[in-house]
């Protein structure tokens, strides 16, 4: 089978070769066979690279150690899931299901667009054709996950024990389907600026990608931090570590294009801002990959480094240069239809929001990159770490937490005084109230009562909205509260599905102001002892040592220590951490004894314990105790916001009021909520 | 049937050999008469640490650690390494630096010196905000303003340089019932 998946991997090298030479050449204009082969070659690259992914499951699942990547990820007594998922574990897996992907991706695309844009499809094959080839070059002259060794071992090293995780299962290949699918809207890009088809048209094919993009991002990101949460015995979930960061960028400007594509929908303003979006994206996307892999920049992730990021770097520089001289190039042709003409419409606070996001991105880009700087011009190693990204970032952070309220509460072209008045009342109100009672609580961490006060306003203007477009349906239609809020949802499912992706966001930054809170102590405690600490809400929490039990399972000898919990005196059920020691099928130790953290997580905080070892191999145990405040609320806005943009996605839902703006009557102004409810 | 004399004496055998068994599975894999009763039956399957001691919980000392990087290669600061990387040595040998200066009557910002001097500049977390390491902090702020103020200032202009727009309407104020009326029928009927 290793030599069908190299057969293919070449077989696809020169069907996306094919693809990418006859798109780009422009011949097909001509000939009409040469536009029906380029799409071919599409789905013919995707047939190859299927073989070559089922050529490599076969060798990870008969356990052929004599392939490399199979003997270096995988071992006889590795759970069936895990074997399964080693796919993506290792560097040259992780290529082959990029390559697969985009292919899947590039096919599908071919397949579901709409006929109108047609003209731009063979270019579309062309752009990625290209970046296929580029992954299956890197892997038949880098990275061949079908290298052979020159003998067969016994058994395989197994898989790093920080990967043996159901986080690890989804999350990474979560997050690559973010990054790969952000090359079909650069492939429309490229077509329309290359075909100069330079109006709206090309947005609209590919909404549902960037969407579904943005949303792979989103959940791959809110994966990694789950897996770092519950997998790395640190307490946290974000480090602002360079690859955690290269995650963050492209979703960063993602969500920039996903507010500022709809100026150019509704007013054909922002065509270049919004192609440059793209490209920056698409690039931000392949950086991510090149920090990861490079090792350029020292990270936890070292564990996926190698040489190939140079390629990587090659391909950034290369795309980029094209994708942006191109741009220059048609740069007369993308004028605005209209111009703003208020700075207090909807039009300039997305403008404002896009600068926020965009100033964000470039922000952690700075502070990324700022040690690699830093030691060319002074010649002086320096960290960047968590308290440089917290300073900077949390003031931009909170800026964009108000726009997040303010954007949707002004009106589209132009807000009077008197609207902007009655829009602002009840959220300001919320905010100020929440903020204050804080603070009567006795909270007095100014950048938390702050944090919390804006997500109070935040949440009063998504309120509000709802509540009137509600309330507008009720007085037209007579119908109950229920129907008319399922009704007003289903029916303008971009903007209400947009409003829960906002909720979503909230409650992450509440989760974030939590974590600000959180307490870590240590002890060592003989079975019998018990230790105490105190919550931030006030409560003690009593922990008495049980002591440890020690048993093999799957590949590994467990030591579990338990402790037994008491709030404020009240049993509470026990918590467990483990240490766990991997094995291969020989019994041979294969990696340094892991750490499984044990965590009871309420609505309030979690509880989360790390056995941290033994005194004297006895059953003394250290252990590091943190409580950390509203962390189940993080994963909880996840799910709201994944909902929030599944509705968004879903299709129907009504039409789409493309440039409505020029329908209405000349200055008119209309409340967002009532003209959301009854899209114009 | 069994008689209850049998069955306590079965009982008590059973406690005597299960308390055999536990002892034997607990003591080490020789039956060293030397080794604690809570002795783990495979202790090399966990990592050896030294007892926490008081130093370890100070609250003074957990913020200067958050301030400073572990030099194992780890890229975390030395708290956080010490108590998740058990495998580390370098963290808490970096830990027990830190406690003693502290127990010598240093200051935090005297400890975190002490640090630099020994280990230099990247020994911090986060560069201190003084020369050139202020284009860091900065230059991300002051690009936003730039930006933010040449928007504001070119929407500005072109909203000075547009024609005046029809009067706005400000509200229902402005509308008769009887107009409102007929707005919401004819919207409704759009929407359905």
């Amino acid at each position: 089978m290793t030599l069908l998946g190299e057969f293919a991997l070449w077989m696809a090298l020169l069907a996306g070769l094919w693809g990418a030479v006859v798109g780009f050449s422009g011949a097909w204009r001509t000939r009409p066979e040469l536009a029906s082969s380029t799409i071919r070659s599409v789905y013919a690259t995707c047939a190859a690279l299927l073989v070559a992914s089922i050529a490599l499951w076969q060798g990870l699942i008969t356990h052929d150690f004599n392939i490399e990547y199979v003997a270096s990820y995988t071992s006889r007594n590795l759970p069936d899931s895990y074997v399964v998922t080693a796919f993506w574990a290792g560097q040259k897996g992780s290529l082959l299901f990029w390559a697969t992907v985009l292919s899947v991706f590039a096919a599908l695309a071919q397949a579901l667009t709409s006929r109108r844009h047609k003209e731009l499809m063979p270019t579309v094959a062309a752009v990625t054709g290209a970046v296929v080839v580029f992954f299956v070059a890197t892997m038949l002259f880098a990275a061949n996950p079908f290298d052979r060794l020159g003998f067969t071992p016994a058994d395989g090293n197994g898989l790093n024990p920080q990967l043996q995780n159901p986080g690890m299962v989804i999350h990474p290949p979560m997050l690559y389907l973010g990054y790969i699918s952000i090359t079909i809207p650069f492939a429309f890009g490229i077509a329309a600026l290359l075909s100069r088809r330079l109006d709206s048209g090309w947005i609209v094919a590919i909404r549902k990608w960037t969407l579904l993009s943005w949303l792979f991002l989103s959940v791959g990101i809110t994966l990694g931090m789950w897996w770092a949460y519950v997998e790395l015995g640190w307490g946290g979930y974000w480090a602002w570590d360079p690859v955690e960061n290269a995650s963050l960028l492209p979703w960063l400007t993602m969500t920039a294009f996903l507010h500022s594509v709809m100026i150019q929908e509704k007013r054909g303003m922002l065509k270049r801002w919004n192609l440059g979006l793209i490209f920056g994206t698409f690039m931000l996307s392949i950086f991510g990959t090149f920090i990861t892999r490079s090792g350029v920049i020292a990270s936890v992730h070292s564990f996926a480094q190698s040489n190939v990021g140079y390629f990587f770097l090659a391909f950034l520089v290369l795309a980029g240069v094209f994708g942006f001289t191109l741009l220059y190039t048609r740069w007369p042709q993308l004028e605005p239809e209209a111009q703003l003409e208020s700075v207090a419409s909807r039009e300039a606070a997305f403008l404002f929001n896009n600068l926020i996001f965009v100033g964000i991105a470039f922000s952690v880009l700075w502070g990324t990159l700022f040690p690699i700087l830093t030691e060319a011009v002074r010649g002086v190693k320096i960290t960047v770490g968590p308290p440089f990204f917290n300073r900077v970032n949390v003031p931009l952070g909170l800026l964009l937490l108000a726009l997040t309220g303010i954007g949707p509460l002004i009106a589209w072209r132009k807000s009077s005084l008197a609207n902007l008045r009655r829009q602002f009342i009840f959220p300001v109100l919320l905010g100020l109230v929440t903020a204050s009672v804080l603070f009567g609580m006795g909270m007095r961490e100014g950048s938390a009562v702050l944090a919390l006060g804006l997500i109070g306003f935040v949440a009063g203007t998504i309120l509000q909205e709802f509540y009137r477009g509600v309330r507008a349906r009720i007085r037209m239609h007579g119908e109950s509260f229920p129907v008319a809020l399922g009704l007003l949802i289903n029916r303008n499912r971009r903007r209400y599905g947009g409003y829960l992706v906002h909720a979503g966001i909230l409650i992450y930054f509440a989760a974030f102001v939590g974590s600000s809170f959180k307490i870590t102590q240590e002890a060592t405690l003989a079975p019998g002892e018990f230790t105490e600490i105190r919550s931030p809400f006030g409560h003690v929490y009593r922990l008495t040592h049980l002591g440890v039990s020690q048993y093999t399972a799957l590949n590994r000898i467990v030591s579990a220590a338990t402790l037994q919990v008491e709030i404020d005196g009240k049993a509470a059920g026990i918590v467990s951490s483990e240490k766990r020691q991997h094995v291969d099928s020989f019994n041979r130790k294969t990696f340094e004894p892991s750490t499984e953290v044990g965590i009871r997580s309420t609505l309030r905080e979690d509880l989360y314990v790390v056995y941290a070892g033994s005194i004297g191999g006895t059953e003394r145990a250290n252990y590091a105790v943190t409580v950390n405040p509203l962390v189940w609320w993080l994963w909880f806005g996840g799910g709201v916001l994944v909902l929030g943009g599944l509705i968004t996605m879903w299709p129907g839902g009504g039409r789409t009021a493309v440039r409505s703006g020029l329908t209405r009557t000349q200055g008119a102004t209309v409340e967002p909520a009532v003209e959301e409810a009854v899209p114009v | 049937m069994i008689s209850r004399r049998s069955f306590f004496t079965s009982i008590s055998a059973l406690l005597v050999g299960g308390r055999a068994l536990h002892a034997a599975t607990q003591g080490s894999p020789g039956g060293d008469p030397e080794a604690p009763a809570d002795r783990l039956s495979i202790p090399e399957a966990v990592q050896s640490r030294p007892a926490v001691v008081e130093g370890d919980n100070n609250g003074i000392i957990q913020t200067v650690e958050h301030k400073l990087k572990c030099t194992c290669g780890c890229n975390l600061d030395i708290f956080t390494c010490r108590t998740t990387d058990f495998t580390c040595t370098v963290s808490p040998a970096l830990h027990r630096q830190v406690v003693a200066l502290h127990e010598n009557g240093a200051t935090p910002d005297q400890i975190i010196d002490a640090f630099v001097t020994e280990y230099g500049e990247e020994i911090l977390m986060a560069p201190p905000p003084e020369g050139f390491n202020l284009a860091g902090y900065l230059v991300p702020g002051l690009a936003i303003t730039a930006a933010g103020t040449l928007l504001a200032a070119i929407l500005m202009r072109r909203q000075a340089a547009a024609p005046v727009p029809a009067p706005v309407l400000t509200g229902a104020a402005n509308v008769s019932a009887e107009d409102q009326a007929r707005l919401e029928r004819a919207l409704s009927e759009v929407v359905d």
